[in-house]
């Protein structure tokens, strides 16, 4: 279904039906019901905190924290407006995006939360799911459906696969949480071999395409690289497959320490080939009952078709002269934008990695004031990314001056994606109960100590993720550089890891060496830096030198210095 | 004592026999180590018969013996172990088991709308006063996105 939207304006992201209406309003209504009965007294702690994070409220450090479901990553300005409206009326004036694309509130109140709940149902959004022990929200490449090296659009799949997982009663009480990721472009930008099941769509031998299969990857405190636990899976067999997978975790993955509870640890500890025959044979059994037909997934692509692209978007010539004649311009153009299939148009990241604010924060002002630019520019359609950035997907060339000159005015233009302030970063302790780190606050201070654009876009390609504990909410152990929070003896410690990468060529950063004291974190970064700007070959990127040289060349100069 | 069956509060007639109890006339259940170490003698029985499983039983194990069992009870020690739900889809997916599967021990009420989606048509809550609120959770969504038992 494709709604029209303000005349011209159309939007191709998946549109509720009344099954999935509902679904989420019946939802709220039992999750009402259920914060009721607790505030009465009659379910339990235990019971309450099982059913309050499957409706993505964690009870944290200040205040309840409340996650809300970003369906990979796709929204639209209707929505954005929505979030907009609970962070004034139910929060603290902002909101902040995760590494798995999705939205958090760190101040509502626990009793306002089915209301909170019921707003987000009347834009076709929930939190079901974006916590607990069941199937959380999948992800997928934040350019799908845009960029120049995809296979096949995986949002179609992802909406499949959000259906299936969504109130599915066999698997919402696992072991540990599980985690899906789809890819279908050349260039792995869903982290899928960091998920307990990435997807790759690809083509066989025959042309015909279908998913590669991973199972087993994952991040926090034991990071792990997936493996393929099937080449080539037809399309029609995609939720029997993950069915068969879910039921065989469901059943045999450990339950008797929450640290080893998640799949990477059967998969592990059955060895792959042990754990992928219990597939198989679980699979064969059911894989006629549960087939997608060529029609579902045709109605599904339908509702994600191509806009109404202007074939003659890239006759402007107004583009090459603004960059010609704005050095600032050009220079925001060739950092936070990137090619788009369709000639004259661009896909726009706006970073929320500004000097001065939590990465990944935005205050209702600016959630409104991009909603407006969504509908003007975008198509009425922005995007989340797992870097804690957002994207205008579809912006016409001619367009992309006015829009960086607004974009400027509300501080999302800031030239830093890709680099080393476009940090990844958990709320740390500021808000999450579990941290060891002020990580907003190192965060912070690496990017004053990195305020000479021209340093930072003359490093290039670097990827610093911190985390304020060993759950990894920010991936630091797949960062170019890593920085995790450890405490030792109520002091807080930073342990350095370099050489980590979530793409193509996933890798799990080394060590550099022993903690570093809070104040010496950013003096490391920026001499880290320093020994890459040094020593690096021509051309050769920050990751690039880090697998040639290793981490000793780094290690000499950081220990040298404290 | 009460439990729902099949959406309706009715009377308990099952009667629980212990591993080291003495066998005893009426409808009993016994554990799965028990009926798969007496299953002779247990087959002689006067009256229903049922089995006991638990998080970590494997329906398999009786997947020839089914059409002996009345009734088949899920014990759950903790709301928070799922594989009894697998066990319930197994046990009516796989081994296509007619007779009752009932729900035991420490399940939530607000889990039995997925209980009964996975194939348990009765509960037996701990407490006798969460029967009529037992009731109404399974009627807590009208419509559904995957397939399951039910």
């Amino acid at each position: 279904m494709i709604f029209r939207l303000q005349g011209t304006k159309t939007l191709t992201m998946y549109q509720y039906n009344d099954t999935d209406q509902t679904l989420v309003d019946e939802r709220v209504a039992q999750f009402r019901r259920q914060t009721e009965q607790f505030l009465k007294g009659e379910i339990t702690d235990d019971q309450f905190r099982a059913l309050r994070l499957r409706n993505g409220l964690y009870i944290q450090t200040h205040a309840p924290m409340l996650r809300i479901a970003v369906p990979y990553g796709l929204l639209s300005s209707r929505q954005l407006r929505k979030i907009a409206h609970i962070a004034r009326h139910y929060d603290k004036n902002y909101c902040h995006f995760t590494t798995r694309q999705n939205i958090q509130f760190n101040w509502p109140k626990l009793e306002q939360v089915p209301d909170i709940l019921a707003e987000l149902a009347d834009v076709q959004m929930h939190a079901i799911q974006t916590s607990g022990n069941c199937i959380r929200n999948t992800t997928a490449d934040h350019l799908a459906g845009i960029c120049i090296d995809e296979i096949e659009d995986p949002r179609p799949y992802c909406e499949i696969i959000r259906q299936w997982s969504t109130l599915h009663p066999e698997f919402d009480y696992l072991p540990r949480k599980f985690k899906i990721a789809v890819s279908g472009a050349l260039h792995d930008r869903a982290a899928t071999q960091f998920h307990d099941i990435g997807l790759h769509l690809v083509n066989n031998d025959a042309g015909e395409t279908g998913f590669r299969v991973l199972v087993g990857g994952g991040l926090g405190r034991t990071p792990i690289i997936g493996q393929v636990i099937k080449p080539y899976l037809e399309k029609k067999h995609l939720l029997s497959y993950l069915e068969a997978i879910l039921r065989i975790y469901n059943l045999f993955g450990r339950r008797d320490n929450k640290y080893k509870a998640r799949i990477k640890i059967l998969v592990k500890e059955s060895g792959l080939d042990n754990f992928a025959d219990l597939v198989e044979q679980e699979w064969l059994l059911t894989r006629d009952a549960q087939e997608l037909s060529a029609e579902r997934i045709q109605a599904m692509k339908m509702q994600f078709v191509a806009f109404d692209y202007d074939a003659d978007a890239g006759q402007d010539h107004s583009f090459a002269q603004y960059q010609q004649d704005q050095p600032k311009f050009a220079t925001w153009i060739r950092h936070n934008t990137v090619a788009h299939k369709m000639a004259g148009y661009r896909a726009v990241f706006l970073s929320l990695k500004a000097p001065d604010v939590p990465p990944g924060d935005m205050t209702d002002a600016q959630l409104d004031a991009v909603a407006d630019l969504a509908d003007r520019y975008s198509f009425g359609q922005l995007r989340t990314t797992h870097r804690q950035n957002l994207i205008f997907a579809d912006v016409k060339q001619a367009d992309l001056y006015p829009l960086w000159q607004q974009l400027d005015a509300l501080k999302l233009a800031t030239p830093n994606i890709g680099t080393a302030t476009d940090i990844i970063c958990c709320p740390g302790l500021d808000f999450c109960s579990l941290a060891n780190a002020s990580s907003i606050g190192i965060a912070k201070e690496i990017n004053e100590a990195l305020d000479d654009m021209d340093y930072l876009h003359d490093i290039g390609d670097v990827k610093i993720n911190m985390s304020g504990c060993m759950n990894g909410c920010a991936h630091q152990s797949v960062g170019h550089i890593g920085i995790l929070g450890v405490d030792k003896k109520g002091t807080e410690w930073y342990q350095l890891t370099l050489g980590g990468s979530s793409e193509n060529e996933a890798a799990i950063g080394d060590r550099l060496g022993p903690a570093v004291a809070k104040h010496e974190v950013t003096q490391a970064i920026t001499t880290i830096l320093d020994v890459y700007v040094k020593q690096r070959l021509d051309g050769e990127s920050f990751l690039d030198m880090v697998k040639r040289v290793g981490i000793d060349p780094f290690k000499e100069q950081v220990y040298a210095t404290h | 004592m009460q439990l729902i069956k099949d959406r309706h509060i009715i009377d308990d007639t099952w009667r629980y026999l212990a591993d080291d109890a003495a066998p005893i006339d009426g409808d009993i259940t016994v554990s799965l180590a028990r009926w798969l170490n007496d299953k002779a003698q247990l087959l002689g029985h006067q009256g229903k018969l049922g089995v006991r499983i638990g998080p970590s039983d494997s329906a398999a194990d009786l997947a020839d013996d089914l059409a002996h069992l009345q009734l088949i009870e899920l014990d759950f020690p903790d709301f928070a172990d799922g594989r009894l739900f697998s066990q319930a889809w197994l046990l009516r997916c796989r081994y296509h088991y007619a007779g009752e599967i009932r729900a035991t021990g420490h399940y939530m009420s607000d889990q039995v709308f997925y209980l009964s989606r996975v194939g348990v048509n009765a509960f037996k809550p701990e407490q006798a006063g969460h029967l009529a609120v037992e009731l109404s959770h399974l009627n807590d969504f009208t419509v559904q996105y995957q397939k399951s038992v039910n």
